[in-house]
């Protein structure tokens, strides 16, 4: 086989990884019994991309990748940031 | 006598990765839908979001958060050469899928026993922005159970593969998309799980 294949990634790294993703799930819940008005949102976002930041880089081995798939992810994050963008940029200006 | 085969690996990830995106982008739809008439509708939002059980998402979450630790480790058990292993822990994932559709089955037949179905005389009874809040909640956690069980299908397809050596520790490409696909299953359950069953608590 030419190719270069990624590294393995060990049992303790995804049971870490499963872990910290349990506990932000507990977070998310005891934060969203207080009422902190509109901050709930955005508390409730960040903890969300905090555990898909860290399934995508571990659980889906993006942290292995080449910057080829780090790029192309970027830019998909980065379309759907413009099309969430410019659709409250109509709904809130309007 | 057997010519070399050429695997393109990177070529076959990065064509999964790039259908993933388009996965990313059609559910991203979904949310700003949400997020626009949460915007419109705070409080018939809340209302409305009262009615979720957040038993019925919280343990659908923590399923599919062990299901995805389950496919991952299925990967390093192939590589090293641990079949066995690795088809146990697939095993498991497919049980997950099921967990998580059972869930659904008696979430939504509870809901719909109540009347709150798209399309129901009770919704329309509602004010506008709750049965904005039902019909976007069924598009969503609809097209994501489809996905759950296109997922274990393909999972299951996969352990197949391994069973008959056509997926092995020197050629698991398909078991890696397979559990591409299934750790995006879980990545958007990660955003709908707060948005629908806690931000209105």
């Amino acid at each position: 086989m030419s190719e270069e294949h990624a590294h393995i990634v060990p049992y303790k790294t995804f049971m870490g990884i499963w872990i910290a993703l349990l506990i932000l799930t507990g977070v998310t819940v005891w934060v969203a019994q207080y009422n902190l008005g509109p901050l709930n949102i955005w508390v409730a976002l960040s903890i969300a991309t905090l555990k898909s930041a860290l399934v995508v880089a571990v659980f889906m081995h993006m942290k292995y990748e080449s910057w080829l798939f780090k790029i192309a992810l970027l830019s998909a994050l980065a379309i759907l940031a413009i099309f969430i963008g410019l659709t409250f940029f109509d709904v809130l200006y309007r | 006598m057997s010519g070399h085969v050429h695997k393109d690996y990177t070529g076959a990830k990065f064509g999964m990765w790039l259908f993933l995106f388009t996965e990313v982008l059609l559910f991203g739809g979904l949310f700003i839908l949400y997020s626009v008439y949460l915007a419109r509708y705070p409080k018939e939002f809340i209302t409305a979001g009262k009615e979720l059980n957040v038993w019925f998402g919280g343990g659908n979450t923590l399923v599919l958060l062990t299901s995805s630790l389950f496919v991952a480790v299925s990967i390093t058990a192939l590589r090293r050469g641990a079949k066995k292993l690795c088809l146990g822990l697939l095993g498991g994932t497919i049980a997950c899928a099921a967990i998580f559709m059972i869930n659904k089955y008696f979430e939504w037949s509870a809901k719909i026993h109540h009347g709150i179905y798209p399309g129901s005389a009770h919704l329309k009874e509602l004010q506008p922005g709750e049965m904005v809040f039902f019909n976007i909640y069924y598009l969503t956690t609809g097209l994501h159970g489809i996905h759950v069980v296109i997922g274990g299908l393909v999972l299951a397809w996969a352990m197949l593969l391994i069973k008959s050596d056509r997926i092995n520790a020197d050629d698991w490409v398909i078991l890696e998309n397979a559990g591409l696909y299934w750790h995006l299953v879980d990545l958007i359950w990660i955003f709908i799980f707060p948005l629908y069953y806690l931000i209105l608590h």
